[in-house]
């Protein structure tokens, strides 16, 4: 483990910047510069507060103009705020990203042989690898498609993977976002921002590019199309305008030139999905959906859903429409599931996993419950269904009040938690009115799967924690995000 | 190609917004009107404007200027005030922000809130002329940016449906709605008697000027009427409207190739058709309530069938 690094030139700039065990993306334990950060640390010491000034103007203006904001939840002016960045890249080596590429490419072909395999066979389960009551009791189970074939045994066609750096600079994967990972379009415009802000730091540094995404991402959707339909009809189907990543389906739906749809403009016909335009019905071959499985289909799902199409399922059954992603992938999302990736990875591969998980206690084993429930204090709590830094119990930085609260929970349902060792995440360099500061992140990279190949555009969205002093990077805990560069050599 | 939900929405921002304009312009010369002491009793005004805008008349009591115009104006649970209509254009922009132009939707943003943060209190003790300028100015900005920043395509030909059913439509009650009120004395004289409602009915459609082009400052009631309903090239007559109506709608049935539209084409020309071949004297004596009435009657029609053929139409004639 790196010890706290003093020696660090103590520049204007770098004043406010703290150490702790934490791993630092910038600095090495001896508190030089990393070589791959170097130019960066050189730019910031001579930054004037001026420049800074001008070129953070300059980036708020360019998301301001192109409508890069999310819409305020209650405010009924419909208030509209810039998603917070920071003006500082997140840097990954070559080497580092080809670990992250190898292990993620490994990890979601395991997880789309798990997912099929659990929908119909089931030889993970009968061979114990897995318990079984694991995935009938978990909510993301879907039933209704056992024996559902789906196109080119594709489950998940885009996952948003959550990985972070522990205190020795190790990569782990920390969740799995297998439903509908969002966020895309702060990757995509974030590099934009950073090539107008800073072009020549950028041109010199040599990354590699990712605006070839959302070409990529049609590329996928459109190998799941029902063979038999040239020129497939693909569209994007959002909850619509009040979703707070409706600017993202937007966004997606101009970068790749599909109709956003909504479910009203949909109907199912003899088993045929067809779209309202004013010209009459259009077939519609491929839903990128941005709408959860719960809301899919009121005639199988909730019921009170106007979000989807009634008889979607059937469609989808039948074969006429492919949905991207698949229904049901959400079981792997679930964090006591998420705890024997690196046995699925074994059991389907034959191969270690590449990328460790966090190391994590099931709580509905005895001995591991015994643990948690004496180390409560020490442990991160989290419910086995929850994201977005919900639902979770943060030992080190909680009451005892909670701290028991959250054990009477846990005996309760020992099968909806799990634990893990709090874990210090990496830090990376920030700017600020007051100067540089070290902020916790992690890395959200978009893994693309067409059944034949993995696709994983170099680089991903770095999300940051804000706030000083926060562990949580979601947006809606005050986070914000930053470019991610991955550099050629 | 473009979506149903799109193609309806688009339609009807249009609407709301050129209510919201006719509205401004018929408080605004209302309040105008009664700066001027006449004969006309306070009632009788309000219920004529009421009436103009196709609401239901006073229950009771003597009305009150400011509440009426408060009311009519920023009262955001009296569906027909100008806040509302703006509200709801602007409503319906937010649901195809994709699909409209950026400037269209800072312009209408502008609007709204430029409307939401005045009260009546604000506006009453200077002018009030000023701010349903400032309203009718900012409906017009919006048509302008949209001319000149949306792709006239398909989605464009919606919102001209749109502002032009409307518009063509709310004349020709207006038109009616004052004919029934003043028109007791010959037609074919110059008013002398009323003259301030005869010139108001004209600036009401802000036509004043462009009449007087055509038959000089001489206010005859026939040609009044002629004017608002059958001249072919001011923007804010009934002939005018139907005329770009038209246009939309063949327009909007071309791009769809769709077989269904011929029904609404057709009746949008027969509308046409009536306009273009139609003289004020033999509308005058077959009565110009009835015409102004079907013109009424197949704006309506027309909307139903813009409906049909576009946006609800029955799914199994479609499937192919």
């Amino acid at each position: 483990m790196d010890e706290p690094a003093q020696p660090i030139p103590r520049v204007p700039a770098f004043q406010q910047y703290e150490f702790d065990n934490a791993y630092d993306e910038m600095f090495a334990a001896d508190g030089s510069t990393r070589a791959h950060y170097q130019d960066i640390y050189d730019l910031l010491i001579r930054l004037t507060p001026e420049e800074y000034q001008r070129r953070k103007t300059a980036a708020d203006i360019t998301f301001l103009n192109q409508g890069i904001t999310f819409t305020v939840y209650g405010h009924e002016d419909g208030t509209e705020k810039i998603f917070p960045y920071d003006l500082i890249p997140r840097i990954i080596t070559r080497a580092e990203w080809d670990t992250i590429e190898r292990g993620l490419t490994q990890r979601i072909t395991a997880l789309n042989l798990f997912l099929k395999d659990i929908y119909f066979d089931g030889h993970i389960l009968n061979d114990g690898i897995v318990p079984r009551e694991m995935i009938y009791t978990c909510k993301h189970y879907r039933r209704q498609m056992k024996g559902v074939a789906v196109p080119n045994d594709v489950y998940t066609a885009v996952t948003g993977t959550d990985i972070v750096r522990d205190e020795t600079g190790q990569f782990v994967v920390l969740e799995d976002n297998l439903r509908v990972p969002s966020g895309v379009s702060y990757m995509l415009a974030n590099r934009h921002l950073m090539k107008y802000v800073f072009p020549r730091i950028f041109g010199a540094y040599g990354v590699r590019p990712i605006d070839d995404y959302g070409q990529r991402l049609l590329a996928t959707l459109r190998s799941l199309a029902p063979r038999r339909r040239e020129d497939p009809t693909i569209v994007l189907l959002t909850p619509g305008v009040y979703n707070s990543a409706y600017f993202e389906h937007t966004y997606l739906a101009r970068q790749m030139g599909i109709q956003l749809v909504e479910g009203r403009d949909l109907l199912v016909h003899d088993n045929v999905l067809y779209m309202r335009t004013t010209a009459g019905l259009k077939r519609v071959d491929v839903i990128y959906r941005r709408v959860d499985d719960d809301f899919l289909d009121p005639l199988v799902f909730r019921s009170d859903s106007i979000l989807g199409v009634a008889g979607l399922l059937n469609v989808y059954r039948a074969g006429n429409v492919a949905l991207a992603n698949a229904i049901g992938t959400g079981i792997a999302d679930d964090k006591a599931i998420y705890s024997y990736v690196p046995e699925i990875i074994r059991y389907y591969l034959g191969e270690d996993a590449i990328l460790p998980n966090v190391e994590t206690y099931r709580l509905n084993e005895p001995k591991s419950l015994d643990y948690v429930l004496k180390n409560i204090d020490k442990l991160v709590v989290k419910a086995v269904g929850e994201s977005g830094g919900y639902g979770m119990l943060i030992g080190p930085h909680s009451t005892k009040a909670e701290q028991e609260e959250f054990a009477r929970r846990v005996i309760a349902d020992p099968r909806n938690y799990i634990a893990q060792p709090t874990l210090a995440l990496s830090r990376a360099p920030c700017l600020f009115d007051s100067g540089v500061e070290a902020r916790v992140i992690d890395l959200r990279p978009y893994i693309l799967y067409d059944g034949d190949k993995v696709t994983i555009v170099p680089g991903g969205l770095t999300r940051v924690a804000l706030r000083r002093g926060s562990l949580v990077v979601n947006s809606s805990q005050g986070g914000g995000s930053k470019d991610t560069w991955v550099l050629n050599n | 190609m473009m979506l149903s939900r799109v193609g309806d929405t688009l339609y009807w921002m249009s609407r709301y917004l050129e209510r919201a304009e006719h509205t401004a312009r018929l408080l605004d010369l209302q309040l105008h009107l009664m700066l001027d002491q006449t004969e006309i009793n306070p009632v009788r005004r309000w219920n004529h404007l009421l009436k103009s805008l196709h609401l239901p008349p006073l229950e009771t009591g003597q009305p009150d200027a400011f509440e009426m115009t408060h009311w009519l104006t920023f009262d955001p649970s009296n569906e027909f005030s100008i806040l509302s209509f703006i509200s709801a254009a602007r409503e319906n922009a937010r649901h195809v922000r994709e699909q409209i132009s950026s400037e269209m939707w800072e312009q209408i943003n502008r609007l709204y809130f430029q409307v939401k943060q005045t009260s009546i209190g604000d506006i009453w003790n200077d002018q009030p002329h000023e701010f349903f300028r400032s309203v009718k100015e900012g409906v017009h900005l919006f048509q302008g940016i949209t001319d000149s920043t949306m792709s006239n395509g398909e989605g464009w030909s919606f919102i001209q449906m749109g502002r032009f059913l409307e518009r063509a439509n709310m004349i020709a009650r207006l038109v009616d709605t004052h004919y029934q009120q003043f028109a007791a004395t010959a037609l074919d004289q110059t008013v002398n008697f009323n003259f301030l409602e005869w010139v108001g009915l004209l600036k009401s459609c802000t036509a004043y000027e462009a009449y007087c082009k055509v038959y000089t400052a001489d206010v005859r009631p026939d040609l009044t009427a002629e004017y608002l309903i059958l001249n072919p090239d001011f923007p804010h007559t009934v002939r005018y409207s139907v005329d770009r109506l038209t246009i939309a709608i063949q327009a909007a049935a071309a791009s769809t190739e769709s077989k269904r539209a011929r029904h609404v084409t057709r009746l949008a020309g027969k509308l046409r058709a009536m306009m273009d071949y139609a003289q004020m004297d033999e509308i005058l004596a077959d009565g110009l309530h009835n015409y102004l009435e079907t013109i009424q009657t197949q704006c309506t029609q027309i909307h139903n069938a813009i409906y049909s053929a576009f946006i609800v139409y029955p799914a199994d004639e479609f499937v192919n």
